[in-house]
């Protein structure tokens, strides 16, 4: 089984992913699906636990009203350069109140690690030929952040005397 | 200037850290080309023609003269012994090894400095007025929102993979010096109604190959909500912005083809859920960055200095000096001086190791030890007594820094061009280089250059426009013709809030004719200037018909040329 960095340690993959809106339908119990399929919801679909992926484009209020019921989210990255899924994210943290399990896919390396975790990724699929156990080290490049986000909301400036004090 | 606390100083070890690690596994060949090279950029490390180039940011163009020692010690240690200053208030090495470059960032991170987000496709250093703080034209100081911004940018998790390039530019003076009008976003400092501090936002400003002014999306933001308001405006472009060609990626595209009033609507709409949220800039926050940008320790003095005045009226060439080179100040008794990086013969804004050196020691005994850079390449002493003008100009003059030529011919703005940048498609040094000797040699002595007098020049090796070409009085843009280095002119065009974008003149020219054209261009605005008309204003009474055929003749030439 492949592996997987959920809530920063490695993991079994416990998800099929079905990588295009035309693949078919894997006999796994659990299962993420191209928007497109889960927006169809085919019958092949009926009595398996499905998820939803977003590729870069897609727009992440398209699930807004399913939001709550959704076991997994995940959102795709083509190539790593491709910068929108960070807002993919944010959104669904902060704007459509998404509390589940979001897991970056796609070309996903330890060098981008640190700003995903911050938009609200909790799940990472690290890219087949990299090394997962030195990308975990990457959640760690920085002990601190000047600007708000999903994790870590308020800004340095709106903490940076209690640091201080507390130092 | 702005002081780290133990957090800013570590963020900026853990950056060293980071890169280090990045620059081992790429020199290991864990870490591939592709996946370096976006990594290395995003600390201003390009693989350049000769050797790796690294761009080191020197935000909001200031440099304290311990800063300005570390650039020195790099140029020497690292480097060839020298280093160039960039339109864009950074600083390039062109000869470091990539093996220690993470050296670099760590001798830089001692002194406060670093070259993060200098390059790359997210949000660039911030840039402002390089006489913040001491002119005496100013609304507001900008330089607090302009570490804000740093701050702010530094690092922002969601904006580092943006469509392209991303650079903000923030004015405090009623003359805008900081290029707002040509940023991705330019805000401007100024009063409303009731006297208050409001930012006026302009977004998809930008040269390049699609020069365009920006567009004011917001007339009066208040202070404390600049940070949530970009916020805003980076979401929008993060998620629309085109992706598909690297032509039309820019901010200014998506502005475009949205229009303006419905870009505006959507950043509205994004505004809507981040105004008022933590982001939003706490007084307290102002209070504390505006206290490291209070006045140095200014003697009280009389606002005309008789040392200052006799010296001037006795020596012609100090005289001169100051008619170009000494910029009024807010206080009485003070002046900032301008250091000129466009001595004949030197690329524009280079530096050696020694000149640096004598820089800081020239800003510790004559202006409390601070340096300023300008978008013009120049070097800036912005607290300087009358008394001691006539001093640190001598002085100046010792390290060739004298030049009496600020915003004449001869400080033309270039961008390093062919001769080191791998992007150009022409050079732009010699052709500088050129147009100085023709006004040096030929056409006689300083007399003329003061009497031609304000005339921007501009050259970019190509139309990615580092040389700011297009606001230019005359702009220069180095093109490829079938494999040859050929030069594009335009005139009319200029920096300011009456920003305007200049037009090209017709067929392109030789590097070999570029100082003829430049001396009949002169020559024509000579003959039909009015009075003390400057050249911009001359070009822009009478359009570029007459430019034109001075420089081209009839049109049987013109055609001829254009066959070249």
């Amino acid at each position: 089984m492949s592996k997987v960095i959920i809530d920063g340690a490695i993991v079994d993959d416990t998800w099929a992913l079905v990588a295009a809106a035309d693949a078919e339908i894997p006999d796994a119990q659990k299962i993420i699906v191209p928007l497109k399929i889960w927006q169809a919801k085919p019958a092949s679909l009926n009595g398996k636990t499905v998820g939803v992926w977003l590729d870069s484009a897609d727009d992440p209020s398209t699930i807004e009203a399913d939001i709550k019921s959704l076991p997994i989210v995940a959102v795709n990255f083509p190539t790593f350069k491709d910068g929108r899924g960070y807002s993919t994210a944010y959104l669904l943290r902060t704007r459509y109140g998404y509390t589940g399990e979001l897991r970056a896919i796609g070309d996903i390396q330890r060098d981008q690690l640190f700003y995903l975790q911050r938009v609200g990724f909790n799940a990472f699929s690290i890219r087949a030929d990299k090394d997962i156990a030195a990308a975990l080290k990457s959640l760690s490049d920085f002990s601190d952040v000047y600007q708000g986000s999903v994790v870590q909301v308020s800004p340095l400036f709106r903490r940076r005397q209690n640091i201080a004090t507390a130092s | 200037m702005y002081r780290y606390d133990r957090i800013d100083q570590q963020i900026v070890n853990e950056r060293v850290a980071q890169f280090r690690d990045q620059t081992e596994r790429f020199l290991r060949g864990v870490l591939g080309e592709e996946e370096f090279r976006v990594l290395r950029l995003q600390n201003g490390l390009y693989i350049q023609k000769h050797a790796p180039m690294l761009r080191v940011a020197i935000p909001y163009g200031h440099l304290s003269s311990k800063q300005v020692r570390m650039l020195a010690h790099i140029a020497r240690t690292y480097d060839r012994g020298y280093g160039h200053f960039t339109t864009r208030q950074n600083i390039q090495f062109n000869w470091p090894e990539l093996a220690q470059v993470p050296d670099i960032l760590a001798e830089l991170a001692t002194v406060e400095m670093h070259a993060i987000q200098t390059s790359g496709n997210c949000i660039r250093n911030t840039t402002s007025d390089q006489f913040a703080g001491v002119a005496h034209d100013e609304v507001i100081d900008p330089r607090p929102y302009a570490e804000l911004i740093r701050q702010w940018s530094t690092f922002h998790p969601e904006f580092a993979y943006l469509p392209r390039k991303f650079k903000i530019a923030v004015s405090g003076s009623i003359k805008d010096r900081a290029g707002t009008l040509f940023h991705d976003i330019g805000a401007q400092a100024v009063l409303n109604d009731a006297g208050k501090v409001v930012f006026r936002v302009l977004v998809g400003g930008g040269l390049g190959r699609t020069p365009i002014l920006g567009h004011v999306i917001h007339d009066a933001l208040p202070p404390e909500h600049l940070l949530t308001y970009f916020d805003a405006v980076l979401r929008v472009y993060n998620r629309f912005g085109r992706r598909d060609n690297i032509y039309k990626a820019r901010i200014k595209i998506l502005v475009k083809e949205l229009g303006v009033e419905k870009f505006r609507a959507e950043v509205a709409a994004e505004w809507a859920h981040l105004k008022d949220r933590p982001s939003t800039i706490t007084q307290a926050e102002i209070d504390r960055v505006s206290s490291f940008f209070v006045d140095p320790a200014y003697e009280s003095l009389p606002a005309v200095s008789a040392q200052f005045e006799q010296a001037e009226a006795e020596q012609k060439g100090f005289a001169n000096w100051v008619k170009r080179n000494v910029f009024r100040h807010k206080k009485p008794g003070y002046a900032a001086v301008t250091l000129s990086l466009k001595k004949t013969g030197i690329a524009p804004g280079d530096v050696t190791d020694a000149q640096l050196d004598a820089v800081a020691d020239l800003a510790d005994e004559y202006s409390f030890g601070e340096v300023r850079v300008s978008h013009e390449q120049n070097l800036i002493l912005a607290d300087v007594k009358q008394d001691d003008l006539n001093a640190v100009w001598l002085r100046a003059k010792a390290i060739g820094f004298a030049t009496p030529n600020i915003g004449l011919l001869t400080d033309i703005i270039a961008c390093p061009g062919g001769d080191f940048c791998s992007l150009a498609n022409a050079k732009s040094i010699p052709v500088a280089e050129a147009i100085q000797r023709r006004v040096e040699d030929k056409l006689g002595d300083l007399d003329y250059l003061h009497d031609v007098g304000d005339l921007q020049l501009n050259i970019s090796g190509c139309m990615n426009a580092c040389g700011h070409h297009h606001v230019g009085h005359i702009g220069i843009l180095g093109v490829d013709k079938h494999g040859e280095e050929f030069y594009q002119v335009s005139i009319g065009g200029s920096q300011g809030l009456g920003a305007s974008l200049g037009k090209v003149i017709g067929p392109s020219f030789a590097q070999d004719d570029m100082a003829d054209v430049v001396e009949k261009l002169v020559g024509t605005y000579i003959d039909l200037r009015i009075e003390d008309e400057r050249f911009i204003d001359t070009v822009k009474r009478l359009g570029i018909e007459p430019f034109k055929v001075s420089v081209y003749g009839n049109k049987k030439e013109i055609a001829e040329v254009e066959n070249v």
